[in-house]
């Protein structure tokens, strides 16, 4: 039996051990009529050769990005991801550890963790970091309770340019435990400081705001800032790009109290939406209120440097119905990546991503801009992705370029905005794949 | 210690190669001044190998299944298979983006569609979502499904979710999170639910109950009939988390007795490793008629081809994830159970059973043993009880022996309902040698509490640290490295 130790000799010494004949006899506690007397119906095993093919087989249905020219993004985003960061996740010793609650056979884990949650304050100018969340929306989401609980107001103000899905799943967290969550409308590409300005009061705990938001387009977070803290208690929550840290505002710099992002651009793949990470940083003094694991440096009983899980009072082993989340297993793995990409990449490689992303956006933006019919949806400044009006419904331009495996971007359609297309650039594009889709999007219109 | 990376640092040396940029536009002209980076960020600037040294001196410092056994109560530490890993890092997997066109992702689709199908038929539910990415975020999403349930039929009176003292932190703390209020019940004498004490709080309030089974006592709620019973003549339901589906797998179908929610844990039961922390994930399955309230989209299928099916998102309570959850950890779990196959299901569980009951009964001389009187199911606890009692040795203590004799410590203080809780499950990939070694040791530890308590107390003297402080981790707050 595959990965199963135990002989059927073994099992029987075993059994006569625990003072039993038969397996079933160790089941006297379960209800015989619940005890199954079929197997469930399933395929018949496969050896390790059979399900390699199989997989094989299945993987080739698909077309990866790598196989095509995407320009696909949304959220999640097609950055490269240097040979190293595989090799460390791959190892044992990291992957197959459990959460590091054992400190002292666990700090491999803690210290890395503490060196993530370093350059998550380094990128975001915050204070403290926690381990991590699932992914980006639950991170919003956790800073929205985060925000009302500490303000103990409960109206939610969220900018209408947010990543739709994240929305959605701020909605499933919101509901039902007295927030009311009040939605901004985008004009423009940008929130409307105007509806911003007349809904925020003495009322509101939180602000979340994304930029660059789901168009790509970077708000102005300085004004948006000066109207969330003209009242007290408002509590300022951005969203961020993490690669869009390199060159743009730290969060810092604009006054946030909270920052809150998707990771998976820092050397974690697509994987068709999942593995992905949240980050989630505050000041210090919102930190208490966290949700999720913090790791923190202390010292053991030799007086040596180490670390362990810290302000652990605020979790649900410990808090269990008053814990801040019922967040457990996140995806320290992701975060590992994370942490072993931003090491590899250092402050210059970060920047150099950072600006090929944007300057390379920026030219195809300008291509696109040329073409008969298209032009650019919104003429708000952009980071590394941009929305364009088509003269035809996206989806015939999506179906159109599937032949040339030119994948243009996500069809703006489904969220509102009929013609629209979002086009995401990373650092991995050359100019000859930008010139492609250019010339591609040309012979569509030409017909 | 291990320095730190930032300590590592050694100004413009470089861990990467990129090509050059092609295009001939500068930052400025792309970004207002107003919106850059007015200070660099501070990243390590170290070489290729200074990151693979310092990496891999951290993962020196970890336990990992690999290196030794994790007795870990509730955490089913087994061994995960290599082959996933292989499999699951194919470029045809890695590379697909979420908002790809379906006729690009068929292969994956495939994938999901089977897990959905596998994991209802295994657990006797309709269907599942695969949706959440972590046991807590099943939890979460299985608790929404009640309430959007409750919600459909109008029962707005119904607030509370009962939960046996056995359960999980993050039971209650999901109870909080979706906005319900928590009633907690006794076990009895067994160890199982009080029944009188589950009647005594049921009402017309009640929204749904909230069990493990088997319990974290490693016991199997021989009355979840009559719970059920109890629960759905309030029309309320039952949820199980199923933290120890590994204990009855491919033995019994939780959703042919009386439940009608369940989460799976991917990272538990089926083999996909833990990560340190995950990632995970967290499948919900479902009665029939609650399969309108699942997140959508559910994957379909049609006239051999697969799609995102959303014939359901008006009825649905919402999405949980930004898209499809964790689509890479779902592979392995898929691997892992066309592996198995019907008979390699029952196999695991069976001897996930034998191999508790075998630490159990060899243990029960040495440790108190609160429900030794009946067979576990793929754990049990012990106590640390008497040590305590006659050598003033902690559990925590016995733990971080433990440590030092090569093993990962049990799950302690856990059940709370349990004085000095170690909580063991083997798991059935551990083999026969290695649970006697562990056996052997724990009863040696038993000899030192007795002959060298001090030893104990001390304990461990064998890890990459001492003891470590963390009281002074909360009084003197260091989250961040500062050079």
């Amino acid at each position: 039996m595959p990965f199963i130790s135990n002989t059927d000799k073994e099992r029987k010494e075993m059994l006569a051990a625990i003072g039993v004949e038969r397996f079933e006899d160790l089941l006297i506690n379960i209800p015989k009529k619940f005890l199954l007397n079929k197997d469930c119906c399933l395929d018949e095993p496969y050896s390790e050769l059979e399900i390699t093919r199989k997989i094989s087989e299945l993987a080739t249905n698909n077309i990866s990005t790598s196989h095509a020219n995407s320009f696909l993004g949304g959220g999640i985003y097609d950055h490269f991801i240097p040979a190293a960061v595989d090799h460390i996740i791959l190892r044992p010793e990291f992957h197959s550890a459990y959460t590091p609650y054992q400190a002292e056979v666990s700090q491999g884990t803690l210290q890395y963790i503490y060196e993530y949650q370093t350059m998550i304050c380094e990128l975001t100018g915050m204070e403290i970091s926690n381990a991590g969340m699932y992914d980006g929306a639950s991170a919003a989401a956790e800073a929205i309770l985060m925000a009302t609980r500490k303000t103990k107001n409960f109206k939610a103000i969220i900018a209408g340019t947010l990543n739709p899905n994240y929305l959605e799943v701020i909605k499933s967290y919101t509901e039902g435990v007295g927030i009311e969550l009040v939605l901004i409308p985008a004009k423009n590409g940008l929130v409307d400081l105007n509806g911003l300005k007349e809904a925020v009061d003495d009322n509101t705990g939180c602000v979340l705001l994304q930029t660059p938001n789901f168009f790509g387009n970077i708000e102005d977070a300085f004004a948006i800032e000066e109207i969330v803290h003209a009242y007290k208690k408002a509590l300022f929550i951005a969203c961020v790009d993490p690669i869009s840290l390199a060159v743009m505002n730290s969060p810092a710099e604009y006054k946030a109290d909270i920052v809150v992002g998707e990771g998976q651009s820092l050397g974690n793949s697509q994987n068709y939406g999942g593995p992905l990470f949240g980050f989630l940083a505050s000041s210090i003094k919102l930190g208490r209120g966290m949700p999720g694991r913090i790791v923190g440096a202390t010292l053991d009983a030799d007086g040596k440097r180490a670390y362990c899980l810290t302000l652990q009072a605020r979790e649900q082993h410990i808090r269990r119905a008053k814990a801040t989340s019922n967040i457990c297993s996140n995806e320290a793995l992701c975060n590992l990546a994370a942490t072993v990409y931003m090491t590899l990449m250092g402050k210059e490689g970060l920047k150099e991503i950072a600006v090929q992303s944007t300057t390379k956006a920026h030219y195809l933006a300008d291509e696109i801009n040329k073409l008969d019919g298209f032009s650019l949806a919104f003429d708000a400044a952009f980071f590394k992705e941009f929305a364009v009006k088509t003269p035809v419904p996206v989806e015939e331009i999506i179906s159109g370029l599937r032949e040339k495996n030119i994948f243009p971007g996500i069809d703006l359609k489904q969220f509102g905005y009929k013609n629209t297309l979002l086009i995401a650039v990373t650092e991995k594009k050359r100019k000859c794949d930008l010139d492609e889709l250019v010339n591609a999007l040309q012979e569509v219109i030409n017909g | 210690m291990a320095k730190t990376i930032f300590e590592k640092h050694s100004p413009d040396r470089k861990g990467y190669t990129l090509p050059a940029n092609d295009i001939d536009i500068t930052l400025e002209k792309c970004i207002p001044e107003k919106f850059q980076r007015k200070e660099e960020v501070k990243l390590p600037e170290v070489s290729e190998l200074d990151v693979m040294r310092h990496f891999l001196e951290l993962s020196h410092m970890n336990h990992c299944i690999e290196k030794g056994f994790y007795p870990l109560g509730s955490c089913t530490m087994k061994y995960n298979p290599k082959i996933n890993e292989t499999l699951v890092r194919n470029d045809g997997f890695n590379n697909l983006h979420p908002f790809q066109d379906e006729d690009t992702v068929q292969g994956a689709l495939e994938i999901l569609y089977e897990l959905q199908k596998d994991l209802a038929e295994i657990s006797g539910f309709t269907n599942v979502t695969l949706q959440p990415v972590a046991g807590a975020h099943g939890e979460f999403t299985g608790l929404k499904i009640m309430k959007a349930y409750h919600d459909h039929k109008g029962n707005s009176h119904k607030k509370k979710i009962i939960l046996p003292d056995s359960a999980h932190g993050t039971n209650p703390a999901s109870v909080t999170l979706v906005g319900y209020e928590m009633v907690e019940i006794k076990s009895n004498e067994k160890g199982l639910v009080d029944i009188e004490d589950l009647k005594a709080h049921v009402n017309d309030e009640t929204a749904g109950f909230m069990l493990t089974n088997p319990n974290t006592l490693g016991l199997f709620e021989s009355q979840v009939e009559e719970i059920a019973e109890i629960i759905h003549s309030v029309d309320g339901l039952m949820y199980m988390d199923g933290a120890n589906f590994n204990a009855i797998m491919g033995l019994v179908k939780p959703g042919e007795n009386g439940f009608d929610i369940m989460h799976f844990n991917l990272h538990k039961t089926f083999a996909t490793p833990h990560g340190g922390g995950g990632p995970g994930a967290g499948p919900i399955g479902v009665r029939e008629d609650l399969i309108k309230f699942l997140p959508a989209p559910l994957i379909g299928k049609k006239d051999d081809k697969y799609f995102l099916d959303y014939t359901h998102e008006k009825t649905s309570f919402g999405k949980v994830h930004s898209f499809f959850g964790n689509f890479a950890v779902n592979i392995k779990a898929y691997i892992y159970l066309k592996m198995l196959g019907p008979k390699g299901l029952r196999r695991v569980a069976e001897n996930a059973v034998i191999n508790a009951n075998y630490i159990q009964k060899k243990l029960e001389k040495y440790y108190d043993i609160p429900f030794k009187d009946s067979f576990c199911m793929h754990e049990f606890v012990a106590s640390g009880n008497w040590q305590k009692e006659k050598y003033g040795i902690k559990t925590l203590d016995i733990a971080k022996r433990i440590l030092d004799k090569g093993y990962h410590a049990p799950t302690i203080y856990f059940p709370l309902i349990v004085h000095e809780a170690m909580m063991i499950e083997p798991t059935e990939t551990e083999s026969k040698e290695t649970l006697d070694e562990f056996i052997n040791a724990m009863i040696e530890i038993a000899k030192e509490c007795e002959e060298n308590p001090e030893l104990l107390k001390n304990a461990p003297l064998n890890t990459p640290v001492k003891r470590v402080d963390d009281t002074l981790a909360v009084r003197q707050l260091n989250v961040k490295f500062e050079w």
